[in-house]
Protein backbone atom coordinates (compact mmCIF):
# COMPACT_ATOMS: atom_id res chain seq x y z
CA UNK A 1 0.00 0.00 0.00
CA UNK A 2 3.08 2.47 0.85
CA UNK A 3 4.15 1.21 -2.19
CA UNK A 4 1.44 1.95 -3.87
CA UNK A 5 0.73 5.76 -2.89
CA UNK A 6 4.36 6.23 -3.16
CA UNK A 7 4.30 5.29 -7.04
CA UNK A 8 0.46 7.26 -7.42
CA UNK A 9 2.31 10.33 -5.48
CA UNK A 10 5.28 10.59 -7.60
CA UNK A 11 3.43 10.44 -11.41
CA UNK A 12 1.19 13.42 -9.87
CA UNK A 13 4.02 15.17 -8.82
CA UNK A 14 5.29 15.05 -11.98
CA UNK A 15 1.86 15.67 -13.90
CA UNK A 16 2.29 18.96 -11.51
CA UNK A 17 5.85 19.80 -12.83
CA UNK A 18 4.96 19.26 -16.30
CA UNK A 19 2.07 21.63 -15.24
CA UNK A 20 0.75 20.79 -18.83
CA UNK A 21 -1.25 17.36 -18.92
CA UNK A 22 -4.69 18.06 -17.46
CA UNK A 23 -4.67 21.68 -19.14
CA UNK A 24 -3.73 20.13 -22.80
CA UNK A 25 -6.91 17.41 -21.85
CA UNK A 26 -9.13 20.03 -21.07
CA UNK A 27 -7.97 22.42 -23.90
CA UNK A 28 -8.42 19.76 -26.11
CA UNK A 29 -12.11 18.66 -25.02
CA UNK A 30 -12.87 21.80 -24.75
CA UNK A 31 -11.49 22.62 -28.73
CA UNK A 32 -12.91 19.57 -30.12
CA UNK A 33 -16.41 20.64 -28.96
CA UNK A 34 -16.21 23.62 -30.34
CA UNK A 35 -15.13 22.88 -33.68
CA UNK A 36 -18.26 20.17 -33.84
CA UNK A 37 -20.56 23.33 -32.85
CA UNK A 38 -18.62 24.92 -36.33
CA UNK A 39 -18.97 22.10 -38.52
CA UNK A 40 -22.44 21.52 -37.71
CA UNK A 41 -24.20 24.83 -37.69
CA UNK A 42 -25.50 27.06 -35.23
CA UNK A 43 -28.79 25.80 -35.09
CA UNK A 44 -29.52 24.85 -31.01
CA UNK A 45 -32.07 21.81 -31.78
CA UNK A 46 -29.46 20.17 -33.91
CA UNK A 47 -26.39 20.44 -31.00
CA UNK A 48 -28.80 19.50 -28.30
CA UNK A 49 -29.57 16.70 -30.16
CA UNK A 50 -25.87 15.46 -30.35
CA UNK A 51 -24.49 17.02 -27.61
CA UNK A 52 -23.97 13.90 -25.27
CA UNK A 53 -22.98 11.83 -28.37
CA UNK A 54 -20.35 14.42 -29.05
CA UNK A 55 -19.17 15.43 -25.59
CA UNK A 56 -18.49 11.29 -24.65
CA UNK A 57 -16.99 10.85 -28.20
CA UNK A 58 -14.64 13.79 -27.30
CA UNK A 59 -13.83 13.01 -23.58
CA UNK A 60 -12.80 9.60 -25.29
CA UNK A 61 -10.41 11.44 -27.36
CA UNK A 62 -9.02 13.00 -24.65
CA UNK A 63 -8.01 10.36 -22.24
CA UNK A 64 -6.58 8.45 -24.97
CA UNK A 65 -4.03 11.32 -25.66
CA UNK A 66 -1.50 10.91 -22.64
CA UNK A 67 -1.85 7.20 -22.08
CA UNK A 68 0.70 6.37 -24.71
CA UNK A 69 3.36 7.96 -22.23
CA UNK A 70 2.00 6.09 -19.14
CA UNK A 71 4.41 3.29 -19.18
CA UNK A 72 6.94 4.04 -22.08
CA UNK A 73 8.72 7.03 -20.41
CA UNK A 74 9.28 4.58 -17.75
CA UNK A 75 10.13 2.11 -19.72
CA UNK A 76 12.41 4.33 -22.15
CA UNK A 77 14.77 5.45 -18.38
CA UNK A 78 14.84 2.69 -16.86
CA UNK A 79 12.48 3.59 -14.40
CA UNK A 80 10.89 0.14 -15.31
CA UNK A 81 12.88 -2.50 -14.40
CA UNK A 82 13.24 -0.81 -10.93
CA UNK A 83 9.31 -0.97 -10.58
CA UNK A 84 9.17 -4.65 -11.55
CA UNK A 85 12.08 -5.85 -9.47
CA UNK A 86 10.76 -2.76 -6.84
CA UNK A 87 8.28 -4.64 -3.29
CA UNK A 88 4.83 -3.56 -4.60
CA UNK A 89 4.03 -6.20 -6.68
CA UNK A 90 3.44 -5.31 -10.58
CA UNK A 91 -0.56 -4.87 -10.64
CA UNK A 92 -0.36 -2.19 -7.75
CA UNK A 93 2.31 -0.66 -9.98
CA UNK A 94 -0.61 -0.45 -12.77
CA UNK A 95 -3.20 0.50 -10.95
CA UNK A 96 -1.26 2.91 -8.96
CA UNK A 97 -0.24 4.73 -12.35
CA UNK A 98 -3.88 4.37 -13.72
CA UNK A 99 -5.42 6.46 -10.82
CA UNK A 100 -2.63 8.94 -11.35
CA UNK A 101 -3.80 9.19 -15.08
CA UNK A 102 -7.21 9.76 -13.92
CA UNK A 103 -7.09 11.91 -11.42
CA UNK A 104 -4.89 14.40 -14.19
CA UNK A 105 -7.36 13.36 -17.02
CA UNK A 106 -10.55 12.17 -16.19
CA UNK A 107 -11.20 13.86 -13.13
CA UNK A 108 -10.77 17.01 -15.10
CA UNK A 109 -13.00 15.96 -17.85
CA UNK A 110 -15.64 15.23 -15.61
CA UNK A 111 -15.88 18.70 -14.04
CA UNK A 112 -15.35 20.60 -17.27
CA UNK A 113 -18.24 18.69 -18.70
CA UNK A 114 -21.55 20.47 -17.75
CA UNK A 115 -19.15 23.90 -19.17
CA UNK A 116 -19.27 22.37 -22.37
CA UNK A 117 -22.58 20.61 -22.38
CA UNK A 118 -24.21 24.58 -21.58
CA UNK A 119 -21.63 25.30 -24.90
CA UNK A 120 -23.94 22.19 -26.42
CA UNK A 121 -27.31 23.77 -25.48
CA UNK A 122 -28.26 20.53 -24.08
CA UNK A 123 -31.34 20.13 -21.77
CA UNK A 124 -30.54 21.55 -17.90
CA UNK A 125 -31.99 18.02 -17.19
CA UNK A 126 -28.95 15.69 -18.27
CA UNK A 127 -26.07 17.72 -16.40
CA UNK A 128 -26.47 15.99 -13.25
CA UNK A 129 -26.60 12.63 -15.06
CA UNK A 130 -23.79 13.62 -17.53
CA UNK A 131 -21.36 13.97 -14.80
CA UNK A 132 -22.94 10.76 -13.09
CA UNK A 133 -21.85 8.90 -15.87
CA UNK A 134 -18.64 10.63 -16.65
CA UNK A 135 -17.41 9.94 -13.00
CA UNK A 136 -18.54 6.39 -13.62
CA UNK A 137 -17.47 5.68 -17.29
CA UNK A 138 -13.59 8.04 -17.03
CA UNK A 139 -11.80 5.23 -14.94
CA UNK A 140 -13.05 2.61 -17.30
CA UNK A 141 -11.19 4.33 -19.92
CA UNK A 142 -8.18 4.97 -18.36
CA UNK A 143 -8.28 1.65 -16.74
CA UNK A 144 -9.06 -0.26 -20.44
CA UNK A 145 -6.51 2.13 -21.91
CA UNK A 146 -3.78 1.06 -18.94
CA UNK A 147 -4.11 -2.64 -20.51
CA UNK A 148 -3.28 -1.49 -23.99
CA UNK A 149 -0.80 1.23 -22.81
CA UNK A 150 0.97 -1.90 -21.16
CA UNK A 151 0.74 -3.62 -24.05
CA UNK A 152 2.11 -1.27 -26.31
CA UNK A 153 5.63 -0.58 -24.34
CA UNK A 154 8.99 -0.65 -26.16
CA UNK A 155 6.99 -0.73 -29.68
CA UNK A 156 7.48 1.43 -32.42
CA UNK A 157 4.74 4.11 -32.90
CA UNK A 158 3.16 2.78 -30.22
CA UNK A 159 0.38 5.32 -30.11
CA UNK A 160 -1.29 4.35 -32.85
CA UNK A 161 -1.02 1.17 -32.37
CA UNK A 162 -2.56 1.78 -28.75
CA UNK A 163 -5.19 3.74 -30.53
CA UNK A 164 -6.38 0.76 -32.76
CA UNK A 165 -5.88 -1.75 -29.93
CA UNK A 166 -7.90 0.59 -26.84
CA UNK A 167 -10.91 2.54 -29.59
CA UNK A 168 -13.03 -0.57 -30.24
CA UNK A 169 -12.64 -1.02 -26.45
CA UNK A 170 -14.27 1.79 -25.57
CA UNK A 171 -17.87 1.09 -27.13
CA UNK A 172 -19.86 0.09 -24.69
CA UNK A 173 -18.81 2.95 -22.15
CA UNK A 174 -20.03 5.44 -24.82
CA UNK A 175 -22.79 3.32 -25.73
CA UNK A 176 -24.26 3.13 -22.10
CA UNK A 177 -22.50 6.49 -21.41
CA UNK A 178 -24.73 8.97 -23.89
CA UNK A 179 -27.49 6.68 -23.45
CA UNK A 180 -28.03 7.30 -19.35
CA UNK A 181 -27.40 11.46 -20.66
CA UNK A 182 -30.61 10.80 -23.30
CA UNK A 183 -32.41 9.11 -21.02
CA UNK A 184 -32.42 12.04 -18.42
CA UNK A 185 -32.94 14.54 -20.78
CA UNK A 186 -36.10 12.75 -22.01
CA UNK A 187 -37.69 11.80 -18.71
CA UNK A 188 -36.77 8.20 -18.63
CA UNK A 189 -34.77 6.24 -15.99
CA UNK A 190 -31.24 6.64 -16.32
CA UNK A 191 -30.06 4.47 -13.30
CA UNK A 192 -30.48 1.19 -15.35
CA UNK A 193 -27.72 2.37 -17.77
CA UNK A 194 -25.57 4.11 -14.87
CA UNK A 195 -25.91 0.68 -13.32
CA UNK A 196 -24.01 -0.47 -15.94
CA UNK A 197 -21.44 1.92 -16.48
CA UNK A 198 -20.87 0.50 -12.96
CA UNK A 199 -20.53 -3.05 -13.40
CA UNK A 200 -18.63 -1.83 -16.75
CA UNK A 201 -15.80 -0.20 -14.12
CA UNK A 202 -15.74 -2.97 -11.82
CA UNK A 203 -14.77 -5.36 -14.31
CA UNK A 204 -12.46 -3.17 -15.97
CA UNK A 205 -11.04 -2.82 -11.85
CA UNK A 206 -10.63 -6.36 -11.99
CA UNK A 207 -9.15 -6.99 -15.12
CA UNK A 208 -6.45 -4.31 -15.48
CA UNK A 209 -4.67 -5.54 -12.89
CA UNK A 210 -4.14 -8.86 -14.14
CA UNK A 211 -3.62 -7.92 -17.74
CA UNK A 212 -1.80 -4.96 -16.91
CA UNK A 213 0.96 -6.22 -14.80
CA UNK A 214 1.46 -9.81 -17.58
CA UNK A 215 1.72 -6.97 -19.99
CA UNK A 216 4.23 -5.31 -18.22
CA UNK A 217 6.18 -8.48 -17.10
CA UNK A 218 6.43 -9.46 -20.91
CA UNK A 219 7.62 -5.77 -21.72
CA UNK A 220 10.59 -6.01 -19.87
CA UNK A 221 12.45 -9.51 -21.10
CA UNK B 1 28.90 -22.81 1.15
CA UNK B 2 28.40 -21.05 -1.90
CA UNK B 3 26.07 -18.35 -1.85
CA UNK B 4 25.04 -17.12 -5.27
CA UNK B 5 25.33 -20.24 -8.14
CA UNK B 6 24.17 -20.73 -11.64
CA UNK B 7 24.20 -23.73 -13.28
CA UNK B 8 23.90 -25.33 -16.71
CA UNK B 9 22.51 -21.68 -17.70
CA UNK B 10 21.23 -20.56 -21.09
CA UNK B 11 19.34 -18.02 -22.55
CA UNK B 12 17.78 -17.43 -25.69
CA UNK B 13 17.40 -13.51 -27.49
CA UNK B 14 15.54 -13.09 -30.38
CA UNK B 15 15.25 -17.04 -31.59
CA UNK B 16 19.72 -17.32 -31.00
CA UNK B 17 21.33 -18.26 -27.96
CA UNK B 18 23.29 -15.99 -26.45
CA UNK B 19 24.83 -18.40 -23.87
CA UNK B 20 24.63 -22.48 -22.50
CA UNK B 21 25.89 -24.18 -20.69
CA UNK B 22 27.01 -21.59 -18.74
CA UNK B 23 27.73 -22.36 -14.88
CA UNK B 24 29.20 -20.07 -12.13
CA UNK B 25 29.08 -19.52 -8.19
CA UNK B 26 29.96 -16.50 -5.88
CA UNK B 27 30.58 -17.03 -2.14
CA UNK B 28 29.56 -14.51 0.29
CA UNK B 29 31.62 -11.35 0.35
CA UNK B 30 32.64 -12.54 -3.08
CA UNK B 31 32.84 -10.58 -6.36
CA UNK B 32 31.94 -11.80 -9.88
CA UNK B 33 33.37 -10.09 -12.80
CA UNK B 34 31.32 -11.17 -16.23
CA UNK B 35 34.19 -9.98 -19.56
CA UNK B 36 33.72 -10.49 -23.30
CA UNK B 37 33.50 -8.73 -26.23
CA UNK B 38 30.19 -6.72 -27.03
CA UNK B 39 27.04 -8.71 -27.84
CA UNK B 40 28.54 -12.02 -25.40
CA UNK B 41 25.59 -11.89 -23.15
CA UNK B 42 27.19 -10.05 -20.28
CA UNK B 43 23.79 -8.01 -19.94
CA UNK B 44 21.35 -10.91 -20.47
CA UNK B 45 22.98 -12.61 -17.84
CA UNK B 46 22.22 -9.96 -15.26
CA UNK B 47 19.05 -9.50 -15.99
CA UNK B 48 19.01 -13.27 -15.80
CA UNK B 49 20.36 -12.92 -12.42
CA UNK B 50 18.17 -10.41 -11.34
CA UNK B 51 14.98 -12.47 -12.55
CA UNK B 52 14.32 -9.71 -15.12
CA UNK B 53 14.36 -12.63 -17.57
CA UNK B 54 13.99 -16.65 -17.25
CA UNK B 55 16.67 -18.47 -18.26
CA UNK B 56 15.44 -21.21 -21.16
CA UNK B 57 17.33 -23.85 -19.40
CA UNK B 58 18.83 -24.29 -16.06
CA UNK B 59 18.37 -22.92 -12.30
CA UNK B 60 19.98 -19.77 -10.67
CA UNK B 61 20.16 -20.97 -6.43
CA UNK B 62 20.39 -18.54 -3.47
CA UNK B 63 21.85 -20.74 -0.79
CA UNK B 64 20.74 -23.39 -2.69
CA UNK B 65 16.86 -22.59 -2.93
CA UNK B 66 16.32 -21.86 -6.67
CA UNK B 67 15.27 -18.21 -7.31
CA UNK B 68 12.64 -19.11 -9.19
CA UNK B 69 10.67 -20.79 -6.35
CA UNK B 70 10.41 -17.67 -4.67
CA UNK B 71 10.25 -14.68 -6.88
CA UNK B 72 9.71 -11.68 -4.56
CA UNK B 73 12.45 -12.77 -2.00
CA UNK B 74 15.06 -12.71 -4.89
CA UNK B 75 13.99 -9.22 -5.92
CA UNK B 76 14.05 -8.16 -2.29
CA UNK B 77 18.10 -9.33 -1.87
CA UNK B 78 19.11 -7.70 -5.12
CA UNK B 79 19.68 -4.45 -6.81
CA UNK B 80 20.13 -3.88 -10.63
CA UNK B 81 22.13 -1.48 -11.96
CA UNK B 82 21.54 -1.25 -15.62
CA UNK B 83 22.80 0.66 -18.69
CA UNK B 84 19.80 2.99 -18.06
CA UNK B 85 19.76 4.99 -15.20
CA UNK B 86 16.15 5.22 -14.18
CA UNK B 87 16.39 9.08 -13.21
CA UNK B 88 13.17 10.93 -14.13
CA UNK B 89 14.62 14.55 -14.76
CA UNK B 90 12.13 16.78 -13.34
CA UNK B 91 12.41 14.71 -10.02
CA UNK B 92 15.22 16.50 -8.05
CA UNK B 93 17.53 14.57 -7.07
CA UNK B 94 16.95 13.46 -3.18
CA UNK B 95 13.41 12.67 -4.70
CA UNK B 96 14.34 10.85 -6.97
CA UNK B 97 16.55 8.56 -4.21
CA UNK B 98 14.00 8.95 -2.22
CA UNK B 99 11.72 6.96 -4.33
CA UNK B 100 14.18 4.40 -5.42
CA UNK B 101 14.28 3.85 -1.74
CA UNK B 102 10.78 3.29 -0.94
CA UNK B 103 10.18 1.24 -3.75
CA UNK B 104 12.81 -1.56 -1.30
CA UNK B 105 10.73 -3.55 1.33
CA UNK B 106 13.06 -2.68 3.58
CA UNK B 107 13.16 1.25 2.84
CA UNK B 108 9.35 1.26 3.87
CA UNK B 109 10.66 0.43 7.72
CA UNK B 110 13.80 2.46 7.66
CA UNK B 111 14.11 6.12 7.98
CA UNK B 112 14.46 7.10 4.30
CA UNK B 113 16.01 10.59 5.31
CA UNK B 114 18.53 9.42 6.94
CA UNK B 115 19.35 6.96 4.71
CA UNK B 116 19.39 8.92 1.54
CA UNK B 117 21.24 11.49 2.82
CA UNK B 118 24.70 9.28 3.54
CA UNK B 119 24.30 7.43 0.07
CA UNK B 120 24.42 11.16 -1.78
CA UNK B 121 26.98 11.68 0.96
CA UNK B 122 28.52 8.64 -0.33
CA UNK B 123 28.86 9.78 -3.67
CA UNK B 124 29.51 13.27 -3.33
CA UNK B 125 26.32 14.31 -4.40
CA UNK B 126 24.98 15.96 -1.04
CA UNK B 127 25.42 19.88 -2.55
CA UNK B 128 23.34 18.64 -4.96
CA UNK B 129 20.56 17.10 -3.37
CA UNK B 130 17.82 19.66 -4.15
CA UNK B 131 18.94 19.63 -8.14
CA UNK B 132 16.25 18.72 -10.52
CA UNK B 133 18.14 15.56 -12.25
CA UNK B 134 17.75 17.18 -16.22
CA UNK B 135 20.36 19.90 -14.88
CA UNK B 136 23.04 16.62 -14.15
CA UNK B 137 26.01 15.45 -15.99
CA UNK B 138 25.67 12.10 -17.26
CA UNK B 139 28.64 11.26 -15.07
CA UNK B 140 26.53 12.41 -12.03
CA UNK B 141 23.43 10.64 -12.95
CA UNK B 142 25.36 7.90 -13.13
CA UNK B 143 26.33 9.09 -9.42
CA UNK B 144 22.84 9.09 -8.47
CA UNK B 145 22.04 5.33 -9.77
CA UNK B 146 24.96 4.22 -7.86
CA UNK B 147 23.79 5.73 -4.77
CA UNK B 148 20.57 3.98 -4.92
CA UNK B 149 23.05 0.71 -3.59
CA UNK B 150 23.86 2.49 -0.31
CA UNK B 151 20.44 4.18 0.03
CA UNK B 152 18.69 0.10 0.54
CA UNK B 153 20.52 -2.33 1.78
CA UNK B 154 20.72 -5.79 -0.33
CA UNK B 155 22.78 -9.02 -0.33
CA UNK B 156 23.23 -9.13 -4.06
CA UNK B 157 24.65 -6.30 -6.61
CA UNK B 158 24.04 -6.66 -10.37
CA UNK B 159 25.75 -4.27 -12.04
CA UNK B 160 26.22 -3.30 -15.85
CA UNK B 161 29.16 -1.36 -16.44
CA UNK B 162 29.02 0.59 -13.63
CA UNK B 163 31.49 2.76 -14.36
CA UNK B 164 30.48 4.17 -17.35
CA UNK B 165 31.16 8.28 -17.23
CA UNK B 166 32.37 8.06 -14.19
CA UNK B 167 35.58 10.28 -13.14
CA UNK B 168 38.25 9.20 -10.94
CA UNK B 169 36.82 10.73 -7.84
CA UNK B 170 33.48 8.68 -8.87
CA UNK B 171 35.26 5.50 -9.81
CA UNK B 172 37.05 5.41 -6.26
CA UNK B 173 33.84 5.51 -4.55
CA UNK B 174 32.03 3.22 -6.11
CA UNK B 175 35.30 0.85 -5.49
CA UNK B 176 34.78 1.75 -1.26
CA UNK B 177 31.26 0.88 -1.85
CA UNK B 178 32.02 -2.37 -3.13
CA UNK B 179 34.58 -3.11 -0.97
CA UNK B 180 32.82 -2.11 2.52
CA UNK B 181 29.54 -4.35 0.58
CA UNK B 182 31.75 -7.46 0.37
CA UNK B 183 33.14 -7.03 3.83
CA UNK B 184 29.76 -7.27 5.54
CA UNK B 185 29.66 -10.55 3.54
CA UNK B 186 27.55 -9.26 0.19
CA UNK B 187 27.86 -10.31 -3.48
CA UNK B 188 28.55 -8.56 -6.34
CA UNK B 189 28.41 -9.59 -9.95
CA UNK B 190 29.28 -6.52 -12.30
CA UNK B 191 29.80 -6.65 -15.81
CA UNK B 192 33.12 -4.55 -17.72
CA UNK B 193 35.03 -4.67 -20.64
CA UNK B 194 37.76 -6.16 -18.37
CA UNK B 195 39.66 -2.54 -18.52
CA UNK B 196 39.81 -1.99 -14.48
CA UNK B 197 39.19 -4.81 -12.02
CA UNK B 198 37.46 -5.57 -8.87
CA UNK B 199 40.23 -6.99 -5.80
CA UNK B 200 40.15 -10.91 -5.85
CA UNK B 201 37.07 -11.11 -8.00
CA UNK B 202 36.52 -14.34 -10.41
CA UNK B 203 35.99 -13.68 -13.99
CA UNK B 204 33.68 -15.78 -16.14
CA UNK B 205 34.59 -14.53 -19.73
CA UNK B 206 31.33 -15.16 -21.68
CA UNK B 207 33.36 -16.12 -25.46
CA UNK B 208 33.48 -19.75 -23.55
CA UNK B 209 29.99 -19.94 -23.93
CA UNK B 210 29.26 -19.77 -27.06
CA UNK B 211 27.92 -16.08 -27.66
CA UNK B 212 27.96 -14.49 -30.91
CA UNK B 213 29.87 -11.42 -30.64
CA UNK B 214 31.18 -8.79 -32.85
CA UNK B 215 33.72 -10.19 -35.12
CA UNK B 216 37.39 -8.77 -34.54
CA UNK B 217 38.59 -5.98 -36.48
CA UNK B 218 42.21 -6.31 -36.28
Amino acid sequence: MTCFLLIAGRDLKLALRRGTDAVMVVTFFLLCVVLFAFGVGPDPSILGTISAGVIWVTALLASMLSLERLFQTDFEDGTLDLLVLGAAPVEATVMAKALAHWLTTGLPLTISAPILAVLLNMNAEGFATLMAAMALGTPSLTLIGAIGAALTVGARRGGVLLSLLVLPLYIPVLIFGVAAVNAAITGDAAGPFLMILGALLLVALAMTPLAGGAALRLAVE
Amino acid sequence: MSSFAGEKLECVRGERAVFSALDFTVEDGGALQLIGPNGSGKSSLLRLMASLIKPTAGRISWNGGNVADEPEAHRARLHYIGHLDGIQPLLTVAENLRFWAGLRPEGLNSNPGDATTEALDGFGLKALANIPCRFLSAGQCRRLALARLLAAPAALWLLDEPTTALDDDGVCAFHDAVRRHRAKGGVVVLASHGTETIEDARTLDLRAHGGIAVNRLV
